[in-house]
C-alpha cells in the first residue's frame, strides 16, 4: 500500500467548561486527546466508544467542520486544516458524511433531489446534475422518481438511503458515517450496512465508521480504534481486537453490544 | 388538541385590519380634505357632515385621523423594512462568519442598542433639519441591531442542524448555505419580530412628530395633531382623545398579533401564562 487514504496524527480538541468562578480561567474539557489513525482506500476504519468518548468531534476534525488544537489531519496527503477556503470546498467533494438522525439531515423544505443535488451545485455543475442524482439514488437502491419527494415521505431507512446518495453523488473517496446506522431499527440497520459494503466494492470508498455498538463495528471494519473519555485506548485489525481484548473498557463494549467470545 | 386560534393573535388581526383598512381606503377617499381649514366652522359639534366634529383651523377631524393613519403606517413600513433588511443581513453575515467578526458585529449592535431613537432622531433633525424621512432613517436605525441580533440568535441554531452540516460538507458557500437554509428556516422568527417592531416604530413616528422632528404640516400626523390639541387641552379636550385612541389601537393591535404569531409560530417562545 502507497500513501494512505487518510493519516490523522496527534488530533486534540478541547473545550471551554462553563466557568466555575469569576477569578479562575473556565476550565477545559479535552473532547479527543493526542489520537492518531490511519484509512487506506477501499478500507473501513471503526471507532467505537461509550457516548462522549470524543468519537464525533473527531468526525467534525476529519470533516474539517471544526480545527484542532493540535494535530492534523493529512487527506490524499494534504493537511485539510491548513487549505485555503476555497481549496478545501473544492477537496470536500473528496469526503463526505453520512449523519445519525435521518429525520434532521435532510432539509424538510426541499425536495430531496435538490438535497442529493448540492454537493454538485457547489463546484457548480449543471447540465449532469439531473442524471448523476437519479444515478445516486439508484445506487443507493431507490427509485430516480424519489428526487421530486419530500423527505416526510420516506421511512427513517429510506432517508439514511438518500442521505448516503448525496454523499457519493460526488464520488468521493471517503465516507465518514457518525452513527449513520444507530438511529435505524436492527432489520434496516442490516440493510444500510450491506448497502455501504456494496458501494464499497464498487467505489472504492474508504469508511470511517463510527458506532456506539460494538456488534455493529465489528460486522463491517477492518481495523478498529477503541475510544474512552477522548483516548485512544487500543488500535489493531477488527478480528484480532475481538478475539483478543487487550483493555477491560473493550471487553464490555463486547459484552454490551452482546458479542460473546 | 385545541386549535383554537390564540385571543391575542385574533383581537390584533382585527385591530390591524381595521387601521390598515382605513389607511388604505384615505388614499382614495376621506370625508373632506383633511388640511382644507374653515376657521369659521372651528371647533364644529360632530354632526352627519363631521362625524367627530371640526379642530382650531375648522379641518375635519376624521379626514385628518385617516391621513395620519395612512402616513403613520408608511413611515413604520419604510422604517422597519429598511433597518430589518439591514439587521437581517447583518445577523446572517454575522452568524455565517461567526469568531471576531461575529463578536464585532454584535458589539456594534450592542452599541446600537445603548443609543436611543429619540436622541438620534434629535440628532438628525439638529444636523440636517426636522423632516419626516429623518424621522424615518431614525426609527429604521434603531431597528438594526434589533434584527441583527434576533436574526443571529436563531440563526445560530440552525447552523448546528444536520443538513446545514451536510451542506457545508458538500462545500457549499456559506452565504448560500444562509439563502438556502438559514434564512427560510428563521423567516417566522423575523416576520414575528418585524410585527412588533411595527407597533414600536408607529409609537416612535408619533412621538418623534409630536416633538415636532417628524411630520411637518401641512401632512396629517397622530403625533402632532396630539401636540396642537394639548395647549387645548380645556377648550377641547376631544383633539387629544381621539388620535391618542388611535395611536393605542394601532399599537396594540400590532403588538397583540406579533405575539399572537409568535405563540402559533413556536410555542417554545411564547410567555408562559
Ligand atoms: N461543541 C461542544 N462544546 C462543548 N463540549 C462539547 C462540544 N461537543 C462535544 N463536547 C463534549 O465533548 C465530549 C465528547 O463528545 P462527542 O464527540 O459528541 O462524543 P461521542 O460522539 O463519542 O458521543 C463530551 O463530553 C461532550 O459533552
Ligand atoms: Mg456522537
Amino acid at each position: 500500500m502507497s500513501v494512505p487514504l487518510l493519516t490523522a496524527t496527534g488530533l486534540t480538541r478541547h473545550y471551554a467548561l462553563p466557568r466555575t468562578s469569576l477569578l479562575r480561567p473556565a476550565p477545559l474539557l479535552t473532547a479527543v486527546d493526542n489520537t492518531s489513525f490511519t484509512i487506506n482506500a477501499g478500507e473501513t476504519l471503526g471507532v467505537v466508544g461509550e457516548s462522549g468518548s470524543g468519537k464525533s468531534t473527531l468526525a467534525r476534525m476529519v470533516m474539517a467542520f471544526e480545527t484542532p488544537d493540535a494535530g492534523e489531519v493529512l487527506f490524499q496527503g494534504q493537511n485539510i486544516h491548513a487549505l485555503p477556503a476555497p481549496e478545501l470546498r473544492k477537496l470536500r467533494q473528496q469526503f463526505q458524511m453520512v449523519f445519525q438522525d435521518p429525520y434532521g439531515s435532510l432539509n424538510p423544505r426541499r425536495p430531496v433531489g435538490w438535497s442529493i443535488a448540492e454537493p454538485l451545485r457547489a463546484i457548480g455543475e449543471d447540465e449532469n446534475t439531473n442524471r448523476r442524482v437519479k444515478e445516486a439514488l439508484e445506487q443507493v437502491g431507490l427509485h430516480a422518481d424519489a428526487a421530486d419527494k419530500y423527505p416526510h415521505e420516506f421511512s427513517g431507512g429510506q432517508r439514511q438511503r438518500i442521505a448516503i446518495a448525496r454523499a457519493i453523488v460526488t464520488r468521493p473517496a471517503l465516507l465518514v458515517a457518525d452513527e449513520a446506522v444507530s438511529a435505524l431499527d436492527v432489520s434496516v440497520q442490516a440493510q444500510i450496512l450491506n448497502l455501504l459494503m456494496d458501494l464499497q466494492d464498487d467505489l472504492g470508498l474508504g469508511i470511517l465508521f463510527i458506532s456506539h455498538d460494538l456488534a455493529v463495528v465489528g460486522a463491517i471494519c477492518d481495523t478498529l480504534l477503541v475510544m474512552q473519555h477522548g483516548k485512544p485506548l487500543e488500535a489493531g485489525r477488527t478480528a484480532d481486537i475481538l478475539r483478543n481484548p487487550a483493555h477491560a473498557y473493550t471487553q464490555s463494549l463486547l459484552t454490551a453490544a452482546g458479542v460473546h467470545t | 388538541m385545541n386549535r383554537r386560534l390564540p385571543t391575542n393573535l385574533v383581537i390584533g388581526a382585527v385591530l390591524v385590519a381595521l387601521v390598515v383598512g382605513v389607511a388604505a381606503l384615505s388614499l382614495v377617499w376621506t370625508p373632506h380634505d383633511p388640511t382644507l381649514m374653515n376657521i369659521r366652522g372651528k371647533f364644529a359639534d360632530p354632526s352627519e357632515a363631521h362625524w367627530l366634529g371640526t379642530d382650531q383651523l375648522g379641518r375635519d377631524v376624521v379626514s385628518q385621523l385617516m391621513a395620519a393613519a395612512r402616513n403613520s403606517m408608511t413611515v413604520a413600513l419604510v422604517a422597519v423594512l429598511l433597518g430589518g433588511s439591514i439587521g437581517v443581513a447583518l445577523g446572517l453575515f454575522a452568524s455565517a462568519v461567526g469568531g471576531w467578526v461575529e463578536d464585532g458585529v454584535m458589539r456594534l449592535a450592542d452599541l446600537g442598542f445603548a443609543f436611543p431613537a429619540l436622541l438620534f432622531a434629535i440628532m438628525l433633525a439638529a444636523v440636517f433639519g426636522p423632516s419626516l424621512s429623518n424621522a424615518v432613517l431614525a426609527i429604521a436605525f434603531i431597528n438594526i441591531p434589533i434584527f441583527a441580533r434576533v436574526t443571529r440568535g436563531s440563526a445560530n441554531q440552525i447552523w448546528t442542524l444536520d443538513y446545514v452540516s451536510a451542506s457545508r460538507a458538500a462545500g457549499m458557500n456559506k452565504f448560500v448555505i444562509s439563502r438556502d437554509h438559514i434564512l427560510p428556516n428563521i423567516a417566522a422568527a423575523i416576520i414575528v419580530q418585524a410585527t412588533i417592531e411595527f407597533a414600536v416604530a408607529i409609537l416612535a413616528e408619533a412621538a418623534l412628530s409630536y416633538l415636532g422632528l417628524g411630520a411637518q404640516p401641512p401632512a396629517s400626523s397622530w403625533g402632532r395633531m396630539l401636540s396642537e390639541a394639548q395647549t387645548l387641552m380645556y377648550l377641547a379636550p376631544q383633539l387629544a382623545i381621539y388620535p391618542g385612541l388611535c395611536i393605542i389601537t394601532a399599537v396594540l393591535g400590532f403588538g397583540l398579533l406579533g405575539d399572537g404569531l409568535r405563540d402559533i409560530s413556536d410555542p417554545r417562545l411564547s410567555r408562559q401564562r
